[in-house]
């Protein structure tokens, strides 16, 4: 099948290929022609191994060698476990990824994946735990879930962790590009939005919770508990900026691409993807706003007829606390697992005083985590949708 | 044999028939069961339920109308510089193409050995902002010190352009290479100038391949979403990309299937329109 093969360099091309991805997938889908039925693996839980794990993740998102090109803790769990892992950097941004999988998923097809990685600052890891799409841990194949951080123990859409479990937190904040703004780093969101000197050279996020935070936050508002004015007063402003040509593009994590060649000055955008980008580009550089920004965790989830024993097996390998630190330490994204700090400390002491993936308390107060009602709100995400889509 | 004899009037339509219930199922039911989507309500977490919704169509006429306008404008423009451009290019291969013909029309069929979203890609490097074309437009003045071409309603343009080109230099070709060159020689004789024979014996026999040329970039054209999608901001969104969203982001079907079938009316009416208008030419030309 030639189709395969083509797709797989997509997603290697980037996620800006995301879009058009979904086509195909949701017509195969569609057509039936592919993918396992999910009613293949048995309720009984099988406590034997696939000979693959395929794992749908985020860009930017694990460690890699760069002069192998392998990506290190992957390399580990095959040695250890004799599984292999089809990593596949899929998801651009929450909504698109959601919108192909839901397809199959709603047909009762599998989609191909053991792990997927959602954002609880979206409405899609609820969701596929409430239309029961979600496949429940082995947690008995997961000691190691005794290692996450207490403040994520108890996530509103899965109260007990039966369904998900944290592959790392993040902030959203704003990368600048200092070679087109001579030198000085765009802190404030009055400059994002409204600075004509940055005119159609900034990008905000696709992610409502991300972008609207921070909007939120800029206006003095609370992104914490959100209502009809705080939302359409950022909604407004956003409108503006979108209107006046000030922001050139809504992405997803395809913000990277024309960051480093500088056809941005500034972007909205995950902390950690930044500090990763400047190995090869030391122009840029990531601030929280200095009226603060959001935090999120995004959370692997099986979906409905993947490997619930290979992906519980592969979770407790991730919360080991020494390949923790190792993937925390490349992809500089906050840790959910505990011991890790002092495992990268042993690594590298700087390390274990980076704020991005250890941040103290001066971070912490800085960020907030968006409103999960408003998260679910029809009329929110259908203005959103309309103000990104048009 | 005999069966088939008796049964004459039979065979028409058992040849047609491959075709027909190819339509029927990959057309006619898929676009029952839209219609039947476009009149439903509800949202994606509860449910669709069918309600004869049609204020669904109200909302995606008064929502969306300015992309809507826009994808007919983009389309329009694109056509209109793809005829511009192929037009000279398929004259040029069909009367002075000589034995270089083929290899001609292969280079006009090249970029569809790359796949569609590569190529688009592709022209976000070469209209990057610090890229070759922008720099020599900067220099000639043609583009402010600090103007852009990628993010832009010409990128879009020049994308959907550069896209459909092929379907245009195709018909065009097809019917330019079937004219007899005699009757162009016979026109000379008879004293017209060589721009009177042009307009008044090859323009009017090569205007099925403009027709052809026309519709075939259009009505693609129209509800293409990759060149805005890639190559635009959201102030230069189609309506392909407000139906792909809804369809594959918002998971609103009725929304986006309503939106469709305006879409397809408005590209009929369009259509039907231009083909009266051309038909008629074609009479009195």
């Amino acid at each position: 099948m030639s189709e395969t093969f083509t797709r797989i360099q997509l997603l290697r091309r980037g996620a800006a290929a995301g879009v058009v991805l979904t086509i195909p997938s949701s017509f195969l889908a569609a057509c039936g022609g592919d993918g396992e039925e999910a009613a293949a693996t048995t309720e009984a839980a099988k406590k034997q191994l696939a000979k693959t794990l395929r794992f749908s993740n985020w860009t930017l998102y694990i460690d890699i060698d760069e002069k192998t090109k392998k990506r290190p803790t992957l390399e580990q769990f095959e040695q250890k476990t004799g599984t292999k892992v089809a990593y596949f950097e899929d998801i651009n941004d929450n909504a698109s990824y959601f919108g192909k999988i839901q397809r199959p998923l709603s047909q009762g097809q599998s989609i191909d994946r053991d792990i997927v990685v959602l954002t609880d600052n979206s409405r899609f890891p609820a969701l596929l735990v409430k239309k029961g799409w979600a496949e429940k841990l082995d947690k008995s194949a997961i000691p190691n879930m005794s290692k996450l951080q207490d403040a994520l123990a108890h996530p509103s859409f899965d109260p007990n962790r039966d369904y998900s479990l944290p592959w790392q937190s993040g902030m959203t904040g704003i990368a600048t590009n200092l070679k087109l703004t001579g030198g000085k780093a765009v802190t404030t969101m009055d400059q994002l939005l409204e600075d004509r000197k940055l005119k159609g050279k900034v990008t905000l996020l696709t992610e409502m919770a991300d972008t609207m935070s921070l909007v939120m936050l800029a206006n003095g508002d609370d992104p914490t508990k959100v209502d009809d004015t705080s939302f359409q007063k950022a909604l407004d402003r956003i409108k503006k900026a979108v209107d006046s040509g000030q922001v050139r593009q809504f992405t997803g994590n395809d913000y990277s691409g024309p960051l480093s060649k500088g056809d941005l000055a500034a972007a909205m955008s995950w902390s950690g993807d930044v500090v990763q980008l400047t190995v090869d580009n030391k122009n840029l550089v990531w601030n929280l706003p200095e009226s603060g920004g959001d935090i999120w965790t995004d959370n692997m989830l099986i979906p409905k007829g993947g490997d619930v024993f290979t992906a519980s097996t592969f979770m407790n390998f991730v919360y080991d606390p020494k390949i923790a630190a190792q993937i925390a330490a490349y992809v500089n994204y906050i840790t959910p697992v505990k011991g890790a700090k002092e495992e990268a400390a042993k690594l590298d002491p700087k390390l274990a005083t980076n704020p991005l993936i250890f941040p103290d308390e001066a971070t912490l107060s800085k960020v907030k985590i968006f409103d999960s009602e408003a998260l679910s709100n029809q009329d929110y995400a259908q203005k959103w949708q309309t103000l990104i889509g048009s | 044999m005999s069966w088939v004899h008796r049964h004459r009037g039979v065979v028409p339509y058992l040849l047609l028939a491959p075709g027909l219930a190819w339509l029927a199922v990959f057309f006619v039911v898929p676009l029952g069961f839209l219609g039947y989507q476009s009149l439903q309500e509800g949202s994606f977490d509860f449910g669709y339920t069918f309600s004869w919704a049609w204020q669904n169509y109200r909302d995606a006429i008064s929502n969306y109308h300015e992309q809507l306008i826009r994808s007919f404008v983009y389309a329009g423009l694109a056509t209109i510089i793809a005829l511009v451009v192929s037009y000279p290019l398929a004259y040029w291969i069909a009367f002075r193409g000589g034995r270089w013909k083929n290899l001609l029309l292969l280079a006009i069929i090249a970029p569809f050995f790359v796949t569609y979203l590569i190529r688009t890609l592709a022209w976000q490097t070469i209209l990057a902002d610090h890229g070759v074309v922008a720099g020599i437009l900067r220099d000639l003045h043609l583009l402010d010190a600090d103007g852009r071409l990628l993010a832009t309603s010409t990128a879009v343009v020049a994308g959907i352009t550069y896209n459909f080109l092929p379907f245009m230099a195709l018909p065009l070709y097809v019917a330019l290479e079937a004219i007899d060159p005699q009757l162009i020689e016979a026109a000379e004789d008879l004293y017209a100038s060589r721009l009177q024979a042009f307009l008044r014996v090859t323009l009017p026999l090569s205007l099925p391949g403009v027709f052809a040329g026309t519709l075939l970039t259009f009505i693609p054209a129209a509800g293409d979403f990759i060149n805005a999608q890639l190559l635009g901001t959201p102030r230069q969104h189609m309506i392909g990309n407000v139906i792909q969203s809804k369809f594959l982001e918002l998971i609103d079907y009725p929304a986006a299937a309503s939106l469709s079938f305006v879409l397809m009316a408005a590209i009929l009416f369009g259509v039907l329109s231009y083909a009266r208008v051309l038909g008629t030419e074609r009479l009195t030309g």
